[in-house]
């Protein structure tokens, strides 16, 4: 039960991640992706006249969308129930994020940000909502998040998977580097 | 989902509603190894970003080694599903690429900035940072804008 309580280091959670993909494709022949998600909630909640979103989401989708709902029940019993350690971050990163202006490093992410009183301030918008923006279009429009490009499209040898992985880095090096030392 | 009823044009539904809880129980594994894990940190991914610790990469890395060995393994082997079909993983339309660039560019700078990728947005709900429903919202119109966009985007 100790394990459970405490933070599992990489190189156990990396390959239960990377066991999803074997295990969607034996199960059903599924592919492992998440952010398809995205596009099934929008085709059920809001089609409007779209083409995008006008297909049968209930055939193609609600595996994924249980599957959503399982990701929110993990995130209690992992986030919650099994007490949230603070990140065993390096030093460096410590270090780094104390200059940045971060003095609350306790935590899934910074409270003095993410929380609903932040909501209304300069960064707490751009963190959150547009951050969360882009995270939609971006893996919308690339065909994949983190699981289909970078987990399951890199390990089937996907070229365009390797693009979109490396523009993910891009991305986060732009948003890192060149945004937020101008929102602290 | 309680209410489903085994329609007689379906004559597997009864075992339909029992793999939806085969997809139930991995997603909540998923989640649980996101917050284990701590991807779903924006502490962590400001420390991939920032190269200043091997771990993110670590645990990308190895999940891809996994995944890449065990879908060698079933090509090899001519793995079959469950019901016996052939496993087919339907390779991705590269095209000009710059759907991938560019949509790739903007989901990273989403991720730096929300410290979360689209699974972990969903399992820091269920962890409590409530916030993140805003988040949530927002990629939704994020997906909706580009589904509206399509036409006019180069892809």
């Amino acid at each position: 039960m100790a394990f459970l309580s405490r933070p599992w280091p990489w190189w156990v959670a990396g390959p239960l991640i990377g066991l999803f993909v074997p295990i969607l494709l034996v199960f059903e022949n599924r592919q492992f992706g998440f952010s398809s998600n995205l596009r099934h909630l929008c085709a059920a909640l809001l089609p409007g006249d779209v083409e995008f979103f006008c297909y049968d989401w209930r055939s193609s989708g609600l595996w994924n969308l249980v599957f959503l709902a399982g990701t929110v029940l993990g995130g209690y019993i992992g986030g919650s129930l099994l007490a949230a350690h603070d990140v065993p971050l390096s030093a460096h990163a410590q270090a780094a994020l104390t200059a940045l202006g971060i003095h609350d490093l306790s935590g899934l992410a910074p409270r003095e940000v993410f929380s609903w009183s932040a909501l209304g301030t300069l960064r707490g918008f751009v963190l959150v909502v547009l951050g969360g923006l882009c995270v939609g279009f971006g893996t919308a429009y690339a065909g994949g998040c983190t699981s289909g490009h970078g987990v399951a499209g890199l390990a089937a040898r996907e070229k365009s998977s390797l693009l979109a992985v490396l523009g993910f880095f891009a991305g986060g090096l732009i948003a890192t580097h060149l945004i937020l030392p101008h929102l602290f | 989902m309680g209410t489903m009823v085994a329609a007689p044009s379906q004559p597997r539904s009864p075992s339909r509603a029992r793999r939806l809880v085969g997809y139930l129980v991995l997603g909540t594994w998923f989640g649980i190894v996101l917050t284990k894990s701590q991807v779903v940190s924006w502490f962590r991914v400001q420390e991939m970003f920032r190269f200043q610790s091997f771990y993110m990469f670590g645990m990308l890395g190895s999940a891809v080694l996994v995944a890449g060995v065990s879908i060698e393994l079933i090509r090899r082997f001519q793995v079959k599903t469950l019901d016996g079909d052939q496993i087919v993983i339907p390779p991705k339309v590269l095209g000009r690429g710059y759907r991938y660039v560019l949509g790739g560019t903007v989901f990273g700078i989403g991720w730096a900035l929300t410290g979360a990728c689209p699974g972990p947005l969903f399992a820091l709900v269920g962890a409590g940072v409530s916030v993140i429903l805003v988040s949530v919202v927002a990629a939704l119109a994020g997906t909706w804008a580009y589904g509206y966009l399509r036409p006019r985007l180069p892809h």
